[in-house]
């Protein structure tokens, strides 16, 4: 860090020009470890195999071709209409891996913003409301909170039916309690500022408050847990849809790609393992991206 | 009363004011179902008739706080109802008669897990933290963050590609039956025990690890080191008789957290678990028993919760010796 401060004679007597976004950005990231180096390449990776599937895939993601289980690629190890082979009714694997990443990742970052949305400005709303309000969100949080989510998740979903839409607002009404512990507990902290004081004294509305005084402020943790939240969130699809009752076919998704391929694996074929690897490089990813972010942030060190 | 008592009894009042709320939650969000249950269940070429003979046969026609009152109350006397699965037939089999064999056998396969893992955890917790800072500590950090970023079917898979089909050690499948012989189960056992141990030994060792290291910051672990105190007394002396608490917090957490990973596992190598009949009964609607396993899931997880937080209390010797 102190290298980059002092660049050598010639920066000597020119006045520092304040540095941009960019530039703190670029700072920061000449110190992080290769594991988060790691982390951020394979992310940028996965979006854009995300936002470019059309274009990079071979085929359609439903389209079936009349070899299901590729006979050229299971026996002679080598097709080259199906780089990956094809499923149990005939869609090529790799297309079907390439929108895997378009759906999951959309399907899971759609929850944890919605989860985020609800769990967040209630309780940046129970922090400055106190009162009645908080401690009635707080105790039904507790009681949502003693049932595992996966549990609790699979019986709604038994009771409203699989479909995407139902996924999506489940998962993120149970996993935003968490999200609202976190923000109420730190928002607790900046709502006693002056500052904040001061605004509602000039008469400002109780949304501009959480939105203008108090989020900026308590944004660095809520960060690092959308990182840690969203590959909860991601795992728990995942899960679900593994064990058939998350995302529905013909929709390309890799946990229930993983299920569809399973008995694969007893014949010694790697298929089903695609998909999952792809579920678990990601979740690898973040995590990484997030530690480093945590460590960062927090200041934490390890030696005490 | 001593106050260690009163604490106590004071967490388990407050455990079972959690259990019922959560069995409240448990019962009347069924009643959220949209459309007509019996529908749902029978058909959409059902009968009115038959659905009025569905409805007054599962106590449909009742109000709900009558059939919440008689479902809590025959829970208690072990009692879940009749599976909707068999509707019609002469003999319909009972919810706790589906239960019964298969909790058995996820408790058997979790006491399995947790008899290897925990041991295993807090032996490499504290040898990392022992360590800290040295490679091995390293190369166990980054190990433990890979594979608790690992969903639990990635894992399973793994496993079973290796140990089950490319070396055939272990079976691929373990379907066990009430008559498996115990050495014959605990080999079919094997694989999924040993995917929940790798799941959960991660997060055990790295709680166990940051339990210790956080005590090592207190004066008295100093001054134990100023006299001259080695590092391994130190940290078994000094040390792990204070982190007992944060280790018993972290295997409940964790024994807990096999709770929702024996589902997936379950699933993968067909374990005839409890977690599987959820599942199915959720791919097939049948609510009685899915209600009766999350009842029971909720519970077991209320419960260790609640164990931890009594223990933590016991083993605080600040709450033992009151001024």
């Amino acid at each position: 860090m102190s290298a980059g401060a002092n660049k050598g004679p010639a920066a000597v007597g020119q006045v520092r020009a304040r540095r941009t976004f960019l530039d703190r950005a670029w700072r920061g990231l000449k110190t992080a470890p290769p594991t988060a180096w790691f982390g951020m390449i394979v992310i940028l990776g996965y979006f854009i195999l995300a936002l470019g599937a059309p274009w990079i895939s071979p085929y359609g993601q439903a389209q079936v071709f009349d070899t299901p289980y590729s006979p050229a690629f299971y026996e002679a190890g080598w097709d080259p209409h199906f780089l990956l082979g094809t499923d149990q009714l005939g869609r090529d694997m790799l297309t079907r891996l390439i929108y895997g990443a378009r759906n999951t990742i959309g399907i899971a970052i759609a929850t944890t913003l919605l989860s985020f949305f609800i769990g967040g400005s209630l309780g940046i709303l129970a922090a400055i409301l106190r009162g009645w309000f908080e401690q009635l969100l707080s105790r039904l949080v507790d009681i949502l909170m003693a049932i595992p989510s996966l549990i609790f998740s699979l019986m709604l979903l038994s009771i409203f039916g699989s479909n995407i839409p139902n996924i999506i607002f489940i998962i993120a009404v149970l996993d935003a309690t968490r999200v609202f512990r976190l923000a109420r507990a730190v928002a607790m902290n900046v709502v006693v500022m002056d500052y904040v004081e001061a605004a509602q004294l000039r008469g400002e509305r109780l949304g501009w408050v959480m939105r203008r005084e108090i989020l900026p402020n308590i944004l660095p943790p809520l960060v690092a847990e959308f990182g840690l939240r969203f590959c909860f969130v991601f795992l728990t699809i995942a899960s679900l849809s593994f064990l058939g009752v998350g995302i529905q076919p013909p929709t390309a998704d890799w946990g229930s790609m993983v299920r569809e391929n399973a008995t694969l694996i007893t014949y010694g074929s790697i298929t089903p393992l695609l998909p999952a690897g792809a579920i678990a490089l990601l979740t690898v990813a973040v995590n990484f991206v997030v530690d480093w972010f945590l460590h960062k942030t927090s200041g934490l060190r390890d030696e005490h | 009363m001593h106050p260690v008592l009163r604490t106590v009894i004071q967490r388990l009042g407050l455990g079972v004011i959690t259990l019922f709320f959560v069995s409240c939650i448990i019962f009347f969000s069924m009643l959220l179902l949209p459309g007509n249950f019996a529908y749902a269940i029978l058909g959409q070429s059902a009968t009115p008739d038959t659905v009025a003979a569905f409805e007054h046969e599962v106590g449909l026609d009742k109000p709900a706080i009558t059939r919440y009152g008689e479902w809590i109350s025959g829970v208690v006397r072990g009692d879940f109802g009749k599976s909707y699965a068999d509707y019609g037939s002469p003999k319909p089999r009972s919810v706790a008669q589906l239960i019964a064999p298969r909790l058995w056998n996820t408790l058997f396969l979790a006491a399995m897990t947790a008899i290897i893992a925990v041991p295993l955890a807090v032996g490499m917790g504290l040898l990392a933290a022992l360590y800290r800072n040295t490679p091995f500590d390293r190369i166990v950090n980054a190990l433990t963050l890979t594979t608790i970023s690992f969903p639990e079917f990635f894992v399973a898979y793994i496993l079973m590609l290796f140990l089950a089909v490319k070396f055939p050690i272990f079976h691929s499948l373990s379907n066990v039956s009430p008559d498996t012989p115990f050495g014959e189960r605990i080999l079919r056992c094997a694989l999924p025990a040993l995917t929940l141990t790798l799941v959960i030994v991660a997060h055990m060792m790295r709680m166990t690890r940051a339990a210790i290291i956080n005590l090592l910051a207190s004066p008295y672990i100093e001054m134990a080191q100023l006299k001259g105190a080695t590092r391994t007394e130190v940290i078994l002396h000094h040390a792990l008789p204070n982190a007992w608490a944060p280790i018993v917090n972290v295997i409940t957490f964790n024994l807990a957290y096999l709770i929702v990973g024996v589902v997936v596992v379950e699933v993968v190598y067909v374990y005839p678990g409890i977690g599987q009949l959820m599942v199915d009964s959720v791919s097939s609607r049948n609510i009685p028993v899915v209600q009766a396993c999350a009842l029971i899931f909720a519970a077991t997880y209320i419960l260790l919760n609640l164990f931890a937080d009594i223990i933590s209390i016991i083993t605080n010797p600040r709450l033992l010796h009151p001024r």
